[in-house]
C-alpha cells in the first residue's frame, strides 16, 4: 500500500469511529445509580434491603452501582451524596431518613441530577427529589397478629432504634396487630435510642424476656444482637427489613422483607422519560414491595399461619388499615 | 413503677449491668496499665474491633471458643506492640497516634469482615457457668453467678491488677516511670522496657474485651463496638487509674444502662422520653467523671515521651 493510501485508510476509519462511537456510547450506556446508606450493605436489614433492589433491576436493564455504607454519621453521608453528584451519577439514593436535611440543601446544588431519599414521603417540593417509603405499618401488624397469635405468656416484645421512620411504623403496626388480635396482650415496646448499639438490642431482649414476653421482634440494623439474646432462650422472633432466617433457622418464624425494586422500576422509568423527581413512592403488600416471608423450618401452628394470612389478605383489600 | 421492684426485673436488671460492664471492665483495666506507665492510647475501640473481628472468625471458623479467645487477645497484643514502637521508639504524639490505631482497627475490622465473611453469620456464644451452692441462692445467685466464663474472669483480674500495680517490684516500676520516668531510668529501670510490656499487657485485655463482645453476642457486625473504647478510656480517669476504681465506674455505666433499659420496658420512661434516656449512663459517667477528676491527679508523665537526659 501506498504512503498516500495508507494515510486516506486511517482517515476513513477515524470518521467511521466518530461516527460510529456516540450511538455505540448511547446503545449500551449504564445507568449510573449510587446508593450511600448508613449501614453495612450486608447487615440483613435496612441498608441490604435496598441493595438488593437495585441488583433485582440490575437483571433487567444495565446499571453501574456505586455504594458508600457504613455512613452512620450524618455529614459524612451528605459528602458521599455530594460526591456522587459532582461525578455525574444520574441517580444517587440517599437511603435513610436522617439524610433528609443534608439532601434538601445539596439537591439544590444539582438540579439536573435524580436524587431519591427515604423512608420519608417528603420530598421537599423539588423537582429532582423523590421520596419512597414502606408501609412497613402493614407487616408490622401481620406479624402483631401473628405474634399474638403464638404468645402462650401474653406478652410480646419490640426491640426499637429510634422512633423515626418507618421503624416507627413497623413498631405501632406491630402493636396494633397484636393488640387486635388479643385485647389483653402486653406488647412492650423498648426503643434502645440507636440504630448501631448490638450490645444494648441484646439486652433490651433480654429487658423483654424477663417481663414474660415469649414472642419478640425489632427492626434497623442493631436487632442481630436481640436475635442472638432470643436465640439463646429459643425464643419466637419475626423479622422485617430482609429475611434474617439464616441468623436463626429455629426462632425465625416469619419475616417482612422490602423489595424496593417494586418502585425502583417506577423512579427509572420517570428517569427514561425525563422526570428527575418530584414524586412520592412507596411499598405495600398491595403492590408486593412488601412479602411476607415464612421460614418453612419453623413449626408455625397452622391456625396462626392463617391468622397471618388473612391478615395479609384483609390489608390488601383494604378492609383492615393498620394505623388508620 | 412497682413492676420494677419484683425480684425478677431486679435479678434480671442486675444480672444485665454486670454483663455490659464486662467489656468496659477489661478494655478500662488494660488502658489504666498503659496510662500508669505514662501513655495514653485513644486507639482502645479499634484495638476492641479487630480482636473482636479476630475472634469472631476463629469461632465461626473452628467452633473453638478458646482458640476465639486467643486470636483476640493475640491481635491486640501486637497492636500493643506496634503503638509501643510508635510511642516508645518513634515518640510520636500519642492523642493523635492513637486516633490513627483507633481508625486502622475501624476500617481493617469491617474490610476483613466484608472480604472473608460478608453477611452476618451467627457463632456458638460463650456457655452460662454455675457455680455448685453459689448460684442455687436465691436472687445472688442469678444476679452473680449465672454468666459466662469471661465474666468472671473480667471480674477476677480486678484483685489480680491490684495486686500487680500495687504490691509487685513490676507494678512499682509501672507507677515510677508513669510519675517519673527520669528518676526510674536512674535507678536502673528500662522506661521503654517497661512501657512495652504495660502497652502489650493493656491492649491484650483490650483484644480479649472486642473478643468477649463479639463471642457474648454470637455475632459479628461493622462497628460492633459502637464506641465502648472510648467510653473505657473515660471510665480509666472516673476510676482514678485503680482497679478497682475502673471496676467501680465500668459497673455504674453498666447497670445506668440497664436500669434505663428495663424502665423503658416496662413503660415507666415514656416513648417520648427514650431517647433522653439513652444519654443517661454517659451523663451521669461524665457528671461523676467530673468530681472524680477533681480529686485526683493523673500520672504525671502520661502522654509524655520519654527521652534520656532531656
Amino acid at each position: 500500500m501506498s504512503k498516500s493510501g495508507f494515510y486516506k485508510m486511517i482517515g476513513v476509519l477515524l470518521v467511521l469511529a466518530f461516527c460510529l462511537a456516540p450511538a455505540g456510547a448511547w446503545a449500551g450506556k449504564a445507568l449510573k445509580i449510587a446508593i450511600v446508606a448508613p449501614s453495612a450493605s450486608n447487615d440483613l436489614a435496612f441498608t441490604q434491603s435496598i441493595v438488593d433492589g437495585i441488583k433485582a433491576v440490575q437483571k433487567e436493564r444495565t446499571i453501574e452501582l456505586a455504594v458508600t455504607d457504613g455512613t452512620f454519621i450524618v455529614e459524612d453521608a451528605a459528602a458521599a451524596i455530594r460526591d456522587y453528584a459532582q461525578k455525574g451519577f444520574d441517580l444517587v439514593i440517599a437511603h435513610g431518613s436522617q439524610y433528609g436535611g443534608s439532601l434538601k440543601e445539596i439537591a439544590k446544588d444539582f438540579p439536573k441530577t435524580a436524587f431519591a431519599w427515604g423512608t420519608s414521603a417528603d420530598t421537599f417540593g423539588l423537582p429532582n427529589v423523590s421520596s419512597y417509603e414502606a408501609a412497613s405499618d402493614e407487616g408490622g401488624y401481620v406479624m402483631g397478629v401473628m405474634a399474638a397469635a403464638l404468645s402462650k405468656k401474653g406478652g410480646v416484645g419490640v426491640v426499637g432504634p429510634i422512633e423515626v421512620g418507618d421503624a416507627k411504623l413497623f413498631v405501632d403496626g406491630f402493636v396494633a396487630g397484636a393488640k387486635a388480635q388479643k385485647a389483653g396482650i402486653r406488647a412492650n415496646v423498648n426503643y434502645i435510642g440507636s440504630f448501631s448499639d448490638v450490645a444494648l438490642a441484646a439486652e433490651a431482649a433480654r429487658a423483654h424476656m424477663a417481663t414474660g414476653a415469649d414472642v419478640l421482634t425489632g427492626t434497623a440494623q442493631m436487632v442481630v444482637g436481640a436475635i442472638g439474646a432470643a436465640r439463646s432462650r429459643r425464643v419466637a422472633w419475626f423479622g422485617t427489613q430482609a429475611n434474617q432466617t439464616e441468623l436463626a433457622p429455629e426462632i425465625v418464624v416469619a419475616c417482612q422483607v422490602y423489595k424496593w425494586e417494586v418502585i425502583l422500576r417506577k423512579i427509572l422509568a420517570d428517569l427514561d422519560s425525563g422526570v428527575l423527581g418530584g414524586k412520592k413512592y412507596a411499598i405495600t403488600l398491595a403492590n408486593n414491595g412488601l412479602v411476607i416471608e415464612f421460614n418453612d423450618a419453623y413449626k408455625l401452628p397452622a391456625g396462626v399461619k392463617q391468622a397471618g394470612l388473612d391478615a395479609v389478605a384483609a390489608i390488601k383489600s383494604g378492609k383492615i388499615k393498620p394505623l388508620r | 413503677m412497682n413492676d420494677f421492684w419484683t425480684a425478677t426485673i431486679l435479678v434480671a436488671t442486675v444480672a444485665s449491668g454486670i454483663r455490659l460492664a464486662t467489656p468496659f471492665l477489661l478494655a478500662s483495666l488494660g488502658e489504666a496499665l498503659g496510662q500508669r506507665s505514662g501513655v495514653l492510647n485513644l486507639g482502645v475501640d479499634g484495638v476492641m474491633l479487630l480482636g473482636a473481628f479476630g475472634a469472631y472468625y476463629a469461632v465461626l471458623k473452628t467452633n473453638n471458643l478458646l482458640l476465639g479467645v486467643a486470636v483476640g487477645v493475640l491481635l491486640g497484643a501486637l497492636l500493643g506492640l506496634f503503638y509501643a514502637f510508635i510511642t516508645v521508639n518513634l515518640r510520636a504524639q500519642q492523642g493523635i497516634s492513637g486516633i490513627g490505631i483507633y481508625l486502622f482497627g475501624l476500617g481493617m475490622s469491617d474490610l476483613l469482615f466484608q472480604k472473608l465473611v460478608g453477611t452476618p453469620r451467627p457463632i456458638m456464644p460463650f456457655a452460662i457457668v454455675r457455680f455448685p451452692v453459689l448460684s442455687d441462692i436465691p436472687v445472688i445467685g442469678e444476679m452473680f453467678f449465672d454468666h459466662s466464663l469471661i465474666v468472671y474472669v473480667a471480674f477476677l483480674l480486678v484483685p489480680l491488677f491490684t495486686f500487680i500495680i500495687n504490691r509487685t517490684t513490676y507494678g512499682m516500676n509501672v507507677r515510677a516511670i508513669g510519675e517519673n520516668p527520669e528518676a526510674a531510668d536512674s535507678l536502673g529501670v528500662s522506661v521503654g522496657r517497661v512501657r512495652y510490656s504495660a502497652l502489650i499487657i493493656g491492649n491484650s485485655l483490650a483484644g480479649l474485651a472486642g473478643a468477649a463482645l463479639a463471642i457474648e453476642l454470637g455475632i459479628f457486625q461493622q462497628n460492633l463496638t459502637n464506641a465502648m473504647g472510648f467510653i473505657a478510656i473515660a471510665l480509666v480517669y472516673f476510676g482514678a487509674w485503680r482497679p478497682i476504681g475502673v471496676m467501680a465506674g465500668s459497673l455504674v455505666f453498666g447497670l445506668v444502662a440497664s436500669i434505663v433499659l428495663q424502665c423503658k420496658t416496662l413503660g415507666i420512661i415514656p416513648r417520648s422520653a427514650s431517647d433522653l434516656a439513652a444519654m443517661a449512663p454517659a451523663v451521669i459517667t461524665v457528671l461523676a467523671l467530673v468530681v472524680v477528676a477533681n480529686r485526683f491527679r493523673q500520672p504525671a508523665a502520661l502522654t509524655k515521651p520519654y527521652i534520656r537526659g532531656q
